[in-house]
């Protein structure tokens, strides 16, 4: 039984009663009304408590089950392949981190706040965003604060996203902006070249105008920068959502002028974690209206009652535990031990080195899809591209997958029966690829 | 700071290259450097452990912050993360059936630990459970074509609750307690109507009461056709003895990462449930696992109320939960449970009568947490409910939740849990009478503390002012070069 070493007190019920003046245990839950008392052990676990070797032997029982690849996936569609390197595990697995509270009290936490604070600092500088929050939980609910963000600030009621977004990015604002009863209106994409259009979109009465770059299928949008004139010009809000790696290469959405920009650092030294734990990114520019309005902790530098650097939670008005139903949103728990990932990671790879990463991203799925048409298949939209693409085939995608996991290897992203959506990234070998290329020639 | 050291041309880390090239699209390109320096792997390690060295965790001793739940995290929980470490979340079903089977589980198990039907483990953590909880009640009465507009929230309930209810625009009617710390009964007679979408509990309650008359509350709110909610921070205390859905609760939120002891990351990431019964099943967030002879698929309720979070919520940790709850068992849990109220009242009976704390209804026993006033003390002494918080800090002790819940005046809101060693609890008692004793002989040194941490009191103002908040290194160095004003 593992929890006899998990509870230290269990031979010492008798003096812990004695010194509480009770004589049983039973007694502390007496105010429990009898008929709510369960009379029966519950039904969980194995029946009983397993030891620390059988608790091993059911998650290797399970992983068993499992399928292991040959090769990482070929699927991005929100989260994609990358190497984690043993710095960045050895760095969160430390347990000061790990098995830390919320940083409430900042002169015993000021390991956590920097590291924090450095995570910001990072987001910041490759997203060219002044204010970072010190995270939220994944891409999509980030952008889902965003838009509520933009909907507090102009009053306004409805917000324009493009068609050609990240699918489950949208079903998750729709879930999310249900609650205030707020409209989404899509940006639809132009079929040839997968780029979206807002030119005949119905701007009145928008809150927040939103672009992803690359977006969904991929595809570059050639000029992101058209949104924030359009939020201009309607009294909206601009947000561009951009893939971290793919702000280390193309415009950022500082650069652009946005006023939100949403990201997940999973690309950044997050293992792929069958979807999650990631990190949500928010980023503002240095405008109250907007900031003050940001969900989440933000750790800021100040200095300490000798005049040391000091960091600690900045701007707390904001949050529920003082502003209650009008604070900025409900959440408290986020992400912080991934967002100390991502500033890990990043600090070893520096500006140059993501560059780098990004670059050879760009070259290596450049050389995939050359594999990949010349066997057979058809890449769908004429556009620049970065990291993923989609591929149209003359067959049912299905049959190409099914030849595919037989090998051991998992294809793109199926959106339908005659396309897929291809990631391929630094973890993808040339001979991953050039197997997939002959799968699809004989397919 | 590390932006601050290294330079562009080192690297911790080289990237494998596959030695092919093709031309980037020039007119896309960023068109300044970000200033992010790189280290190499022994800089980057020696900063961070420095950084992990000024931080504490529960493995550097007691963390008795009330309502959180910080108890040891077993270090085998976390082989647990094999599992699902590789593997992408939208592989196919055939890949991933043992992640799959691990997460069917976990729904049974929860469901059975809080007397309710079916779970989803999507919520990545409490808050966005209760948004599912809201969004699920929303939904219900959407279909039913009933405009209801008020969420009744305890005012001794955790700041989550009314911020959810403001996230649906919804207004929120604070219910008082009685001068035993529970709900008043009479009140909540009067203030449910037709309007009423639910009332939003937990139980035990923030004060660590039981609520003993939940099941004429549950009855008062289902009179109107309103649900109940119940917000699972403070299941600890009960687990394997009394269930919220045996309580009459209709949708029940857990936070794997108080009560099934996966590791808080110093703030994140947790986990999430949401549990429903009845007909409030089909509303729950998608996907749920199913099994299907012997094989696991998704499953999206027909009355889904659509995705919380991007894929499946933070199955990482929800696999660390469930080692954790093979390492317990029936029996464990219910262990659980009873020793962690033993470690309140244990610590209840040292800390009673001590002069200038104060306990609003000292004859009910405690469950998973207690809650003391320093009002007196403050009053004679002038040693606040921080002052004492900070002076835990220099005797080794990270300091309980304080000024929570607000009906407590100077509130110190104090969580043992069940795996502080009986000594651990002395020496806290210890440090907590000794702390007392010097705020009525010479206050001064605890208004000045803490000296023992690598900063002494932070100066908030500073921090918060309009013209030196520095949210980031950006900041300041646009700021010194006259580019940005203050944030207004």
């Amino acid at each position: 039984m593992s929890f006899r070493n998990w509870l230290p007190n269990l031979t010492r019920v008798d003096e812990m009663l004695k010194t509480i003046g009770v004589s049983s245990v039973d007694e502390l839950f007496k105010d429990i009304p009898e008929e709510l008392r369960l009379k029966r052990p519950l039904d969980v676990g194995f029946g009983r408590a397993l030891t620390e070797p059988e608790i091993i032997k059911t998650i290797e029982m399970l992983r068993g089950k499992n399928v292991s690849l040959r090769y990482p996936p070929f699927l991005g569609a929100g989260a994609c392949p990358h190497y984690v390197p043993e710095a960045v595990k050895f760095i969160i697995f430390r347990s000061e981190f790990y098995t830390a509270y919320t940083p409430y009290q900042p002169e015993i936490s000021q390991g956590l706040l920097q590291a924090l604070y450095e995570y910001q600092g990072i987001m910041a500088e490759l997203l060219e965003m002044e204010v970072v929050n010190a995270s939220l939980y994944d891409w999509s609910t980030a952008l889902a604060e965003a838009l509520l963000m933009a909907v507090r600030i102009t009053g306004k009621n409805k917000v324009v996203v493009p068609e050609a977004m990240n699918v489950y990015h949208k079903e998750v604002i729709r879930t999310w902006l249900y609650g205030r009863g707020v409209r989404i209106v899509e940006a639809p994409y132009d079929k040839e070249k997968g780029t979206t259009d807002y030119s005949n979109v119905d701007m009145s009465d928008v809150a927040a105008i939103y672009v992803q770059q690359p977006n969904f299928f991929g595809v570059l949008e050639p000029d992101p920068g058209i949104v924030t004139d359009l939020a201009k010009s309607h009294n909206a809000i601009s947000i561009m959502g951009i893939s971290p790696l793919a702000a280390s290469i193309f415009k950022p959405p500082g650069e652009h002028g946005f006023d939100l920009a949403v990201s997940d650092g999973q690309e950044l030294g997050i293992p792929l974690n069958f979807g999650g734990p990631y990190v949500g990114v928010l980023a503002s520019r240095w405008d109250g209206r907007l900031v003050r309005q940001m969900p989440g902790r933000i750790v800021g530098e100040t200095v300490d009652a000798q005049g040391n650097r000091a960091y600690t939670l900045v701007l707390q008005t904001r949050e529920q535990f003082t502003r209650r139903e009008k604070a900025t949103s409900n959440i408290t728990t986020n992400e912080s031990l991934m967002a100390i990932a991502v500033a890990v990671y990043a600090s070893l790879l520096g500006y140059h080195g993501l560059r780098e990463l990004g670059k050879e991203v760009f070259n290596r799925s450049h050389y995939a899809l050359e594999r990949f048409t010349r066997a057979g298949a058809k890449k769908a939209f004429s556009s620049e591209f970065f990291e993923e693409f989609v591929l149209e085939f003359d067959k049912d995608y299905d049959r190409i997958a099914e030849s595919l996991l037989l090998r051991r290897i998992h294809g793109g992203f199926k959106l339908d029966n005659r396309r897929a959506l291809f990631c391929v990234t630094e973890v993808h070998p040339k001979e991953a690829i050039d197997e997939v290329a002959e799968v699809i020639e004989n397919a | 700071m590390i932006l601050e050291t290294g330079s562009p041309e080192r690297v911790g880390f080289v990237v494998d290259k596959l030695g092919v090239e093709y031309p980037l699209p020039q007119a896309l390109l960023r068109s300044n450097p970000a200033e992010i320096p790189g280290h190499t792997e022994q800089e980057v390690v020696r900063h961070y452990v420095r950084l992990s060295q000024m931080s504490y965790g529960v493995d550097t001793g007691m963390v008795p912050l009330g309502s959180c739940t910080m108890k040891y995290n077993p270090k085998v929980e976390l082989r647990a993360l094999e599992l699902t470490e590789g593997h992408h979340p939208l592989e196919n079903e055939e890949t991933v059936q043992g992640i799959m089977e691990m997460l069917y589980l976990m729904q049974r198990w929860l469901a059975e630990i809080t007397g309710t039907d079916e779970c989803s483990l999507q919520p990545p953590a409490g808050a966005a459970g209760e948004l599912s909880g809201l969004l699920i009640m929303k939904k219900y009465f959407d279909d039913r074509n009933e405009q209801r507009d008020e969420v009744l929230v305890a005012d001794t309930a955790h700041g989550t609750n009314p911020a959810t209810a403001g996230m649906l625009g919804k207004k929120v009617v604070y219910i008082r307690s009685n001068n035993e710390g529970l709900l008043d009964l009479e009140l909540l007679k009067k203030v449910v109507s037709s309007r009423t979408m639910g009332l939003m509990l937990t139980n035990p309650n923030t004060l660590g009461l039981f609520e003993e008359n939940i099941l004429e509350i549950a009855k008062v709110v289902h009179s109107v056709g309103g649900l109940l909610y119940y917000d699972g921070a403070n299941l600890n205390g009960i687990l394997g003895i009394a269930r919220p859905g045996d309580m009459g609760f209709d949708l029940v939120h857990l936070n794997l990462h108080k009560t099934f002891a996966v590791p808080h990351g110093g703030g994140g990431p947790g986990a999430g449930a949401i549990c429903a019964k009845g007909d409030l099943v089909n509303y729950l967030p998608y996907p749920i696992v199913r099994k299907e002879g012997r094989r696991y698929v998704w499953f999206r309720p027909e009355r889904s109320i659509g995705k919380i979070a991007t894929f499946w919520g933070n199955v990482g940790n929800v696999a660390i939960a469930f080692s954790y709850i093979l390492g317990l068992g029936p029996e464990g849990l219910r262990k659980v449970a009873e020793q962690s109220v033993l470690a309140t009242n244990y610590l209840i009976a040292k800390l009673k009568g001590l002069n200038g704390l104060t306990l609003m209804a000292p004859h009910r026993p405690r469950k998973h947490e207690v809650v003391f006033s320093a009002v007196e003390l403050a009053k004679r002494t002038g040693v606040t409910a921080n002052d004492v918080a900070k002076a835990l800090l220099d005797r080794g002790f990270y300091a309980p939740t304080i000024y929570f819940p607000p009906i407590v005046e100077e509130a110190l809101m104090i969580e043992p849990t069940e795996t502080e060693p009986i000594e651990v609890l002395d020496e806290f008692a210890n440090a907590l009478t000794d702390i007392v004793r010097q705020a009525f002989e010479n206050p001064k040194p605890l208004q000045e503390s803490p000296r023992n941490t690598s900063v002494g009191r932070v100066d908030n103002v500073k921090a918060n002012h309009p013209s030196t908040i520095t949210p980031s290194p950006r900041v300041k160095r646009l700021r010194e070069k006259g580019l940005l004003g203050p944030l207004k």
